[in-house]
Formats: structure tokens, C-alpha cells, sequence
């Protein structure tokens, strides 16, 4: 379980985050929602240590995520899989070494223990056979699905994913999605996606956070978004025509 | 200014502390090496030639007199290609070529969130990415330097050959005579300092890029700019401190 306590950050005069308490479960995706410049991104820059927060703590499990130096960080970063909005995957090396690098650094299998396991990411993807190539040659859900298998392939216990259907058509997102889905479940990982993409909410989101001008307005599921009375989540949620119908016949 | 200094060299204690994994640094290394060794030779090669050959035709020009004798012609071709030619004006071009290549590729990295996958997975981000191109900077730079002192006196003697102001014997006898291993020493020890110059301030600048490819733009800029400036400092101080 990762836990925030009081989770503030400041960017010189601009103060995104202000105090947010949340836990996210194991086993669960937990989404965390909200507008443009709501403080989804930073809240998770601020769990995984990119940013450090400018008051509050992360705790990974009861441990002090963020009292940590970065070498005591390490054992914690080795459970950590991450899939950016942008994918991430390193330019300069083909699919197969984008999942192995993490095993060259952190572990001591041999090279063909490495590309069995680089192969199973791969299929557990729906990549078979793409090992040799590059990122460029890729498309925006490929590119997806391979910073998905490099997060698995250290088995991770923790997954954490930002904005993990930008870019990406509806069918390709729902394919994303319940890929997540089915890793959490399979891998019993905590989850973490920041999202704005109601699919993803009403499909996949079993707690959901919905961040309001940097603080922790809404807490619930999937089932109880619907039916809230929350002026501002109301707002955020149904935004379009389609989920105003679409609660309607709810 | 002191921040940028300040930040520079905490920068790079971290890109020299401990390796994760040291055969996935040397696999690094040695890729870095082929990089700035064999993919800078050409360029090397060529400008080498053409200032060996100028440094002569000049020299000869200004040292018209029956009192002078005409190997000095040499003489001065040697050290000043020794000196100052192959390791300064090597330095500045590979500022521009190695220089910007790797402000651009860390900057890329930057603004494509590579190196935020590299800190999420544990690696020192600064040391598995700045480290490798330092190390390979300063061990290629000064063998660049050394063959683009031996391309530079050839094209010295191509240019005597081609012209009758200074006979090819003279120029041999010239560049044996009176030869100072102190001169091959500051020579490499600048070539050393400038392998340096370029690849950490390059390395610094591509890694605290933000923003997008303009910014990168920028970073690889600033990269190149600073770095000649840092290398003709550096070759004042040393020139002055060795000489």
C-alpha cells in the first residue's frame, strides 16, 4: 500500500498541491482525476520522487518514501514499474533492450534468461515477435504497450501510469486500459493512474481520487462517481453531452 | 553564474559516484568512445591537413630572408601545429560536432522523460548518462589530437612539395630539429583538459533542458558556446602555467 500524508508542493509562488491524504491499495487501480492544472501529474511525480514534496510524506508500505536518500530509495525504485505519457522508451535501443535494461542493471540473470523474460513482457502485451524494433518504427499504442511490458519486466509492485490513453484512439485506449487492468489483478500491484479520460474512470476505476485546485475533493469508486452531489466532480465528470445522457439513463 | 557553477559540480559528482553495474557502464564507455573516436576522425582528418598546410605556406610567406634558414619553416610548423593548432582548433570543431550532439541527446532525453524512466528505475541517472561520454571525451580527444598532429605536419609536407617556397628536405630537417617533449606534453595534457570541457559542459547544459525541442535547440547552443570559451581559457591557463 503507498499511503501521502499532507502532501503540499510549491513551484515558486505557484502552490499546485495543498495537503492531500490518500491511500492506494494493492491489488486496486486507483485513479486520480481532475482538470487541467488540478496537480494529478505533480501528486504523482511527488509519490514515485521526482519531485520532492514541499511538505508532507510518502510512505511505501509504512516506509518514508520520501526521508530517503537516493541510494536507500533503490530497493523501493527495483518494485517500481512506471508508464509515462510519453512512453519513455530510450531512443537509441530496440524494443527487446528497452525491457532488458532494467534486468542488466538490477539483477544477475543470464542473457537468455533476460530475453525469455523480455519475450513473456512482450506476449503479455500483445508484442510477440516486435523484439528488434526501434521506437521510432513504432505507433502511439505499440509505443504504449512496450513501456508497459519494460514496468513489468521486474515484476514490479508497484505500477504507476500518467495519462496512459493520450494520444491514442478509443479502441487502442480500451485496450490499455484493460491491460492495466488485468496486470493489477494478475500482479496484485498497486496501481496508480493519473487520468482525465472518463473511459478510463467509469471502466477501470475502482478508487478514484478527484483533485480540485491542488486538494483532495472526492473519494470513491467507479459506481459512486455517478451518483455524487459534488458540484465540482459533477462538473469535471460530465462535462460532455454524452455522460449528461449517459447519467440519465443510469 | 555561481548557481550554474555550483550546480555543475555537484552534477558531476554524482555522474562519477559508484556504478550500478560496471560491465553495463564500460559497454557504455566503449559505445561512447566509437562515437566521439571514429565518428570525429573524418572531420579531424580534413581540417588537420588544411591547417598543416596553411601554418607552412604562411610561415614561408613571412620568413623571406637570406639570413633565415628555410627548415626553420618547419620548425615553426611543428610546434605551433603541436602547440596550438591540433589541440585548440581540434577542440572548438569537436565542441560544435561532439559537443551539440551530446547536449542534444540528453536534452531530448530530458524533455521525452528518459531520464525521469531512468531515475523511477533506481539508475544514477547522471552517472550512467554523463560518466560514459566524459571518460570517452577525455581518452579519445587527446588520440584525435595526436593524429591530427601527424595529418597537420603532412599537410605541412604536401604543401612544401606542391610549392618551391620551402624544399621537402628542409621541412623534414625542420621538424626534427630542435624538438622539446614538453611541447607534446602541454599539447596532450590541453587536449586532455578540452576532452573534459566539452563533455561536461555539453552534458550539463543537455541535462537541465526543460521544456521541448526549442529548448533543446538552446541547450546544444549554450553547450557549444560555452565550451569554446571554457577551451580557449583553458588553453591560456595551461599555456601559461606549463610553458
Amino acid at each position: 500500500m503507498i499511503e501521502t500524508i499532507n502532501i503540499h508542493k510549491t513551484f515558486g509562488d505557484n502552490q499546485v498541491l495543498r495537503g492531500i491524504d490518500a491511500q492506494f491499495k494493492a491489488g486496486k487501480n486507483n485513479l486520480i482525476i481532475g482538470g487541467s492544472g488540478s496537480g494529478k501529474t505533480t501528486l504523482l511525480k511527488c509519490i514515485v520522487g521526482l519531485h520532492k514534496p514541499t511538505e508532507g510524506e510518502v510512505l511505501y508500505n509504512s516506509e518514508n518514501f520520501t526521508k530517503m536518500h537516493f541510494v536507500e530509495r533503490v530497493p523501493i525504485r527495483k518494485q517500481i514499474g512506471m508508464l509515462f505519457q510519453s512512453s519513455a522508451l530510450f531512443d537509441s535501443m530496440s524494443v527487446e533492450d528497452n525491457i532488458i535494461f532494467p534486468l542488466n542493471l538490477f539483477t544477475t540473470m543470464s542473457r537468455a534468461e533476460k530475453i525469455d523474460r523480455a519475450n513473456f513482457c512482450l506476449e503479455r502485451v500483445n508484442l510477440a515477435g516486435k523484439n528488434k524494433l526501434f521506437p521510432a518504427e513504432l505507433s502511439g499504442g505499440m509505443k504504449k504497450r512496450v513501456g508497459i511490458a519494460r514496468a513489468i519486466s521486474m515484476q514490479p509492485k508497484y505500477l504507476f501510469v500518467d495519462e496512459p490513453n493520450s494520444g491514442l484512439d478509443p479502441k487502442t485506449s480500451i485496450l490499455i486500459d484493460d491491460l492495466i487492468a488485468e496486470i493489477t489483478q494478475e500482479y496484485q500491484t498497486t496501481t496508480v493512474i493519473v487520468t482525465h479520460d472518463m473511459n478510463s474512470v467509469m471502466g477501470i476505476g475502482d478508487h478514484i481520487i478527484f483533485l480540485h485546485d491542488g486538494k483532495k475533493w472526492w473519494e470513491g469508486t467507479n459506481k459512486e462517481i455517478a451518483h455524487t452531489d459534488n458540484k465540482e466532480l459533477n462538473d469535471f465528470v460530465f462535462a460532455s453531452k454524452f455522460m449528461q445522457a449517459a447519467r440519465e439513463k443510469l | 553564474m555561481l548557481y550554474h557553477l555550483g550546480r555543475y559540480i555537484l552534477l558531476l559528482r554524482l555522474a562519477f559516484k559508484k556504478p550500478e553495474k560496471f560491465s553495463v557502464y564500460w559497454a557504455e564507455v566503449m559505445r561512447e568512445m566509437v562515437s566521439i573516436g571514429i565518428g570525429s576522425l573524418g572531420i579531424v582528418a580534413i581540417i588537420s591537413v588544411f591547417i598543416g598546410a596553411v601554418a607552412t605556406i604562411q610561415t614561408a610567406f613571412q620568413l623571406v630572408s637570406d639570413f633565415i634558414p628555410k627548415t626553420i619553416v618547419g620548425t615553426i610548423t611543428r610546434d605551433s601545429t603541436i602547440l596550438e593548432f591540433s589541440p585548440t582548433i581540434s577542440a572548438l570543431v569537436l565542441a560544435g560536432r561532439v559537443g551539440s550532439s551530446i547536449a542534444s541527446q540528453i536534452g531530448t532525453m530530458r524533455v521525452t522523460e528518459q531520464i525521469d524512466a531512468l531515475e523511477i528505475m533506481g539508475v544514477n541517472a547522471p552517472g550512467y548518462l554523463i560518466s560514459p561520454k566524459v571518460i570517452s571525451g577525455v581518452i579519445m580527444i587527446p588520440f584525435l589530437t595526436i593524429i591530427s598532429i601527424f595529418l597537420g605536419l603532412v599537410g605541412g609536407y604536401i604543401a612544401c612539395a606542391a610549392s618551391n617556397e620551402v624544399s621537402p628536405s628542409d621541412y623534414i630537417t625542420g621538424l626534427t630539429d630542435g624538438f622539446k617533449v614538453i611541447i607534446l606534453q602541454v599539447s596532450m595534457v590541453k587536449a586532455t583538459a578540452f576532452g573534459f570541457i566539452i563533455t561536461s559542459i555539453c552534458a550539463y547544459q543537455g541535462f537541465y533542458t526543460s521544456g521541448g525541442a526549442l529548448e533543446v535547440g538552446q541547450s546544444a547552443t549554450k553547450g557549444v558556446v560555452y565550451s569554446c570559451i571554457m577551451i580557449l581559457f583553458a588553453d591560456l591557463v595551461i599555456s601559461r602555467i606549463m610553458l
